[in-house]
């Protein structure tokens, strides 16, 4: 075939309900972008980066060529429909950046059931039968029916694969399509991904400001397999009405300012810091 | 020297300039917080300011260092008061020394706008009504990415 197939990975979401960027959260030693990118680099002439017009400098998002979203398009529609207007003759393979369980044998699935004679080739969901739009190969032929869809107000991606012919497969994992949306799915993943290192820690934490008086404490030790800061924090708010959310707080380990990806430490002494206001 | 502390006694401002005295000293000026009786409409009866001793003073000093490195400075000192404070106390002295007015001006500026911004310190304001708040956590309801970065509400 002369038509390339590039790879999209989709990194220009707001990640409302994660609280925190999804595309640098660190499932796999490297930001979940980052690993997204390599594990679609073998089966693709080149890697994209789909983005926000406001995400152009971010260097989270630097370290492969973008496709920016047009303006007046929003959500992974936008990206898709972005990229086909950049380069019409070629054949994109969307990637959503946000699942941590995506393995090489659904990607070779996919690469090898490919159909081009429909529009796209995607997989069944596991939990519905509808089309996975987010783990898909869009076909150039494809590109002026998603700019008509577009064009007619339409949104969401998976809808577009219902409405045109569309190769579907079965994925050889069920959970590898599974996206991770929240603090808590992202800390029950972490410890289905690492089962090792989820063993029961000792953490004291102390809290302060508003946080001290939501938790009705200042301090105490806990039992927890929580992997991460993050992860610890999400399994607080389970506990207490904490009212901020977590990318209104940074996070401290044993006196220094830490990223909430590291891992936590039997004995590690965590403080959460709300929005300061010395002086 | 380089020194940031807290206090959870009253600040004994009249004793600190001594400290940034030195020959090599051409000038000194100092930045002084006080408590105020309003912030945003309404009126404040008390303060209280609650610290990460541990990190707060690392941070502290790390700005200090900051300071020295971007200003010809020949000492700096910055002393925060934690607990409950009444209105008219001095929440924060900022003193620097240097052979010339403009860096020491310059660096104590920098001084008290970066202890505002990244040390973690926080102040809740007594009202009136009898309502209290952490200043910068009740009433920014909606979540913003860079809640750290937002102009502080209280600036003395």
């Amino acid at each position: 075939m002369s038509e390339p197939l590039y790879g999209l990975v989709l990194a220009g979401g707001r990640s409302s309900r994660m609280q925190s960027d999804k595309a640098r959260l660190q499932y796999h030693g490297e930001s979940q972008l980052e690993h997204s990118c390599r594990l679609l680099a073998p089966y693709v002439d080149q890697v994209f980066v789909s983005v926000r017009d406001d995400q152009r400098g971010d260097p989270a998002r630097a370290s492969r060529p973008q496709v920016v979203d047009q303006p007046g398009l929003a959500g992974p529609i936008a990206g898709i429909a972005s990229a086909q207007a950049l380069h019409p003759g070629a054949a994109w393979w969307v990637l959503a950046c946000d699942l941590p369980f995506l393995d090489q044998a659904t990607l070779s699935a996919l690469a090898q059931g490919r159909s081009r004679s429909a529009l796209a080739t995607a997989f069944r969901s596991a939990h519905d039968g509808e089309p996975e739009p987010l783990c898909a190969i869009y076909e150039p032929r494809s590109s002026a029916a998603v700019a008509q869809y577009v064009a007619d107000g339409g949104q969401c991606p998976r809808k577009f694969l219902r409405l045109h012919p569309t190769h579907l497969l079965t994925a050889p994992n069920a959970r590898a399509l599974d996206n991770i949306n929240t603090p808590q799915e992202y800390a029950a993943a972490m410890q289905d991904l690492n089962p090792a290192a989820a063993t029961t820690k000792s953490i004291r934490v102390q809290y302060f400001a508003l946080l001290r008086d939501q938790a009705g404490r200042s301090h105490e030790q806990l039992a927890t397999s929580a992997r991460t800061a993050a992860a610890l924090f999400a399994e607080l708010q389970q506990r207490y009405p904490f009212t901020l959310a977590m990318d209104q707080l940074r996070v401290a380990i044993n006196a220094e300012f830490a990223e909430w990806t590291q891992d936590l430490r039997d004995g590690d002494e965590v403080v959460f810091i709300p929005p300061v206001a010395g002086g | 020297m380089a020194i940031f502390e807290f206090s959870h006694a009253p600040l004994t401002v009249a004793d600190y300039p001594r400290r940034l005295a030195n020959v090599a000293s051409g000038g000194f000026c100092a930045f002084e917080g006080w408590v105020r009786n309003h912030n945003e409409g309404l009126a404040v009866t008390r303060l209280e300011y609650q610290a990460f001793e541990l990190l707060g003073v690392r941070e502290g000093a790390r700005i200090i260092e900051e300071a020295r490195s971007r200003f010809p400075i020949n000492a700096a000192l910055c002393v925060h008061r934690l607990g409950d404070l009444g209105i008219g106390d001095v929440a924060v002295w900022v003193g620097v020394s240097a052979a010339h007015r403009d860096e020491a001006f310059r660096a104590c500026r920098y001084i008290i706008d970066e202890v505002k911004h990244r040390a973690p310190i926080w102040k809740k304001e007594h009202y009136v009504n009898g309502d209290s708040g952490w200043v910068n956590c009740e009433r920014c309801a909606a979540p913003a990415a860079h809640t750290h970065e937002h102009a502080h509400a209280h600036d003395h």
